[in-house]
């Protein structure tokens, strides 16, 4: 535990370097939530004020949360695994006395923790000031929340890991990472809430792990999932989070195991 | 160009990808028309038209231009010296050095989409009209390389700071997308006349369907995207050559 501690910590003073950077990313997740914001307004407007349980200011919050959520959960890219693969380096992490997963993991988990506040503050502030937000006043969702949060960034890991192992059968990956994204993009609640998919869509997101990357945490922070349905939330979180962290143990294991260094 | 074809299963791949990320991009305005019948004033259909054409626009300017967002790289690895030294101009061999064919993915969704739609808008069709209709997804593919450069023109400054640039380019081509009226006015006219996204799709789109444009973008300004192409592309051309001017070298 206080090695992991220890990982988590350097991942933390890895990411914190690139200030400018970091200050960047930030203001762009904020225009974005700008525009998702008046996405997501609109069509409560257009629905007659309330869609799916959503009115326009708890629409509006939904947006600027999952924008506040998009930095520590890491949506977008994450190849670091696959890099190591591909150029051999992955042979100096099979050679370290710790396991590479565990290792990873912390360092991802570090770098979620420094991009928290910096890249989650300022959407959610110009969202209270833009359109207002509409969070609980009770201190509950928020302790569930964090454990949601965690478990939803730890969950984004799992499911990178075990796209990244694809390096060890195929040279280029780009293709496969985007498909992960796009998957990502469409069922983790990233553009639109899930609960305004319709029937068949819902389902297919129900039987992935990607609703409890951003849906999962948003619902439990806003309280739209309270007392033992948050519970329920976590709980599915949790399974998700377990079942595809030994699934990529599992394959990492067969990787590692026709892995040939290429080169000298 | 053909050695990108050579790899082949990885350019399918990567060609998959694209075409994902630009149904990806319609399934969110499919998800939305399945909630609500209009929106911004327009149906499902005629949401469509907006979504096609400005992502045609986009998706074309991203093929021939996007890589200039590596601008950042060359700068932090001195490899733009070596641009400085052939006796050509700078940004036309960064445009060329890597046009990206598996970007054509994405075109290709854009078109079929704009292909369904047409036909299923009720268009009182014109000469005028349909020569709009032909030019808009040029001059609004015009307006996204030009915000592209006014982007890579800044980073000349930025270096570190790249992702500032991606709220106006990508964030610009993401509003395009949507009909402008569901933006409040500050918002519609940052959207309309200082990142002319509304110009690619929206304002074009008014016009056709003889809709009246909301408070502050009136529909006559549908005509007008050549001019907004113009505009950026000025801004975008001056702000290339001071950034260059500006540029000293990595040091070695």
């Amino acid at each position: 535990m206080r090695l992991f501690a220890t990982l988590v910590v350097l991942g933390f003073r890895r990411w914190s370097t690139y200030r400018l950077a970091t200050a960047a990313g930030a203001f762009t997740n904020t225009v974005f939530g700008l525009i998702k914001a008046s996405i997501t307004v609109g069509a409560i407007g257009a629905a007659g004020g309330e869609l799916a349980g959503y009115d326009a200011l708890t629409g509006a919050t939904y947006a600027w949360l999952v924008q506040a959520l998009v930095a520590p959960v890491n949506v977008f890219n994450w190849a670091e695994l696959a890099l190591r693969v591909r150029d051999g380096d992955i042979a100096i992490d099979l050679a370290r006395p710790m396991d590479p997963q565990f290792a990873y993991l912390a360092g991802f988990l570090g770098r979620a923790i420094h991009q928290f506040i910096p890249r989650g503050a300022p959407p959610l502030l110009a969202g209270a000031l833009v359109t207002g937000l509409a969070l609980p006043s009770t201190p509950l969702p928020y302790l569930l929340g964090v454990v949601s949060i965690v478990l939803a960034i730890a969950v984004s890991f799992s499911v990178w890991w075990l796209v990244n192992l694809a390096a060890f059968w195929l040279i280029e990956l780009r293709g496969v990472l985007t498909l992960n994204v796009v998957a990502m993009g469409i069922l983790s609640g990233l553009v639109i809430p899930v609960h305004w998919f319709p029937d068949r869509l819902a389902t297919v997101a129900a039987l992935t792990p990607y609703p409890s990357m951003l849906q999962a945490p948003v619902d439990v922070v806003m309280a739209r999932a309270e007392g033992t349905a948050a519970l329920g939330v976590l709980a599915v979180q949790a399974a998700w989070l377990a079942g595809v962290l030994l699934l990529g143990r599992l394959v990492f294991a067969r990787g590692a195991r026709k892995l040939v260094v290429q080169g000298g | 160009m053909r050695s990108q074809a050579a790899y082949r299963r990885s350019f399918v791949s990567d060609l998959l990808g694209s075409v994902a990320i630009g149904l990806m991009e319609f399934a969110e305005v499919y998800i939305v028309f399945a909630n609500v019948d209009v929106l911004g004033g327009l149906d499902f259909a005629a949401a469509a038209l907006v979504f096609a054409l400005a992502n045609v626009g986009f998706s074309l300017a991203d093929l021939v231009v996007g890589h200039v967002d590596n601008l950042p790289v060359h700068l932090r690895e001195g490899t733009l010296d070596a641009f400085l030294l052939r006796p050509l101009p700078v940004l036309a061999q960064l445009v060329t050095s890597d046009v990206s064919l598996r970007r054509l993915g994405r075109v290709g969704v854009a078109l079929v989409i704009l292909t369904v739609a047409l036909p299923l808008n009720d268009i009182g069709w014109t000469a005028a009209k349909v020569a709009l209709l032909v030019l808009t997804p040029l001059t609004a593919t015009a307006v996204f390389v030009g915000l592209f450069v006014c982007a890579a023109a800044v980073q000349f400054w930025l270096v570190e700071g790249a992702e500032f640039t991606s709220a106006f380019t990508y964030g610009g081509a993401y509003a395009s997308a949507y009909p402008a009226s569901i933006f409040s006015l500050p918002m519609r006219l940052l959207f309309t006349f200082v990142v002319p996204a509304a110009f690619t799709a929206y304002l074009p789109v008014l016009v056709l369907l003889d809709q009246p444009g909301p408070a502050g973008t009136p529909q006559w300004l549908g005509w007008c995207t050549p001019l907004a192409a113009a505009a950026v592309w000025a801004v975008a051309l001056l702000s290339w050559r001071a950034g260059l001017r500006h540029y000293t070298g990595t040091g070695s």
